[in-house]
């Protein structure tokens, strides 16, 4: 009891973060195309990196999804492979 | 028959008009074929975001297909000698979308650019490209 008290509300009280939700799961979330640039752009960093899904909170069925969309995107030309 | 999304990237000194001669002579090998093109979209002259064979932009058009694979098999046979095609991709689909797919509906969204929605990458997320591995955030 007191070990759980310690991490969950005092010790990590002023860097706690809300548990973020897939963007893609839910009601009316975006469907994975890989024509649309806007919404694949915001998951590729500035390099043009895909961005790790730990990071995003993307689920690791629409990351998959996303990361194959991406790369179809970026063999069309619409996407970049590598920024500098 | 199966159904395909089909887009193909025309060289960049080639008219749109010739792009739609192209399309049209597509069209005809996939009909003798027994398919038929349900939707035809041509988006335009783009910029490429790499150089593909030398080329900085091209034309690109999407064509929605419900054709038998040999139909498609011998259209791709044909756009790899065409010179004309510098790329083309093939996808194949459960359903085919209606209407204007997201590459025509982004123009009139482009103008409003303020709004931003979830910023995945929090400053620099490629610094961690080497070595180290954050440990897993919640």
């Amino acid at each position: 009891m007191a070990i759980k008290d310690l991490t969950t509300s005092q010790a990590r009280r002023p860097f706690q973060r809300r548990r973020k939700t897939c963007p893609f799961s839910g009601e009316n979330a975006p469907k994975i195309d890989y024509k649309d640039v806007r919404l694949l752009s915001r998951y590729v960093s500035e390099r043009g990196k895909i961005v790790p899904s730990r990071i995003t909170a993307v689920s690791a069925l629409k990351q998959r999804e996303l990361a194959r969309a991406i790369k179809r995107a970026r063999f069309i030309g619409i996407m970049p492979y590598a920024l500098s | 028959m199966a159904l395909y999304e089909h887009i193909f990237l025309a060289r960049q000194d080639v008219s749109a008009q010739q792009v739609e001669e192209l399309t049209n002579a597509l069209t005809e090998v996939l009909a003798a074929g027994g398919g038929k093109v349900t939707k035809n979209e041509y988006w335009g002259l783009k910029s490429l975001s790499y150089r593909i064979k030398k080329n900085r932009k091209a034309h690109y058009s999407l064509l929605n297909i419900d054709a038998p694979s040999a139909a498609v098999a011998e259209m791709e046979r044909q756009m790899r000698i065409n010179e004309d095609i510098l790329r083309f991709m093939t996808v194949r689909v459960d359903e085919l979308e209606e209407g204007p797919s997201a590459m025509m509906q982004k123009r009139d969204r482009d103008d409003r650019d303020g709004e931003r929605g979830g910023r995945p990458d929090r400053g620099g997320a490629d610094r961690f490209g080497g070595g180290e591995r954050r440990p897993r955030r919640f």
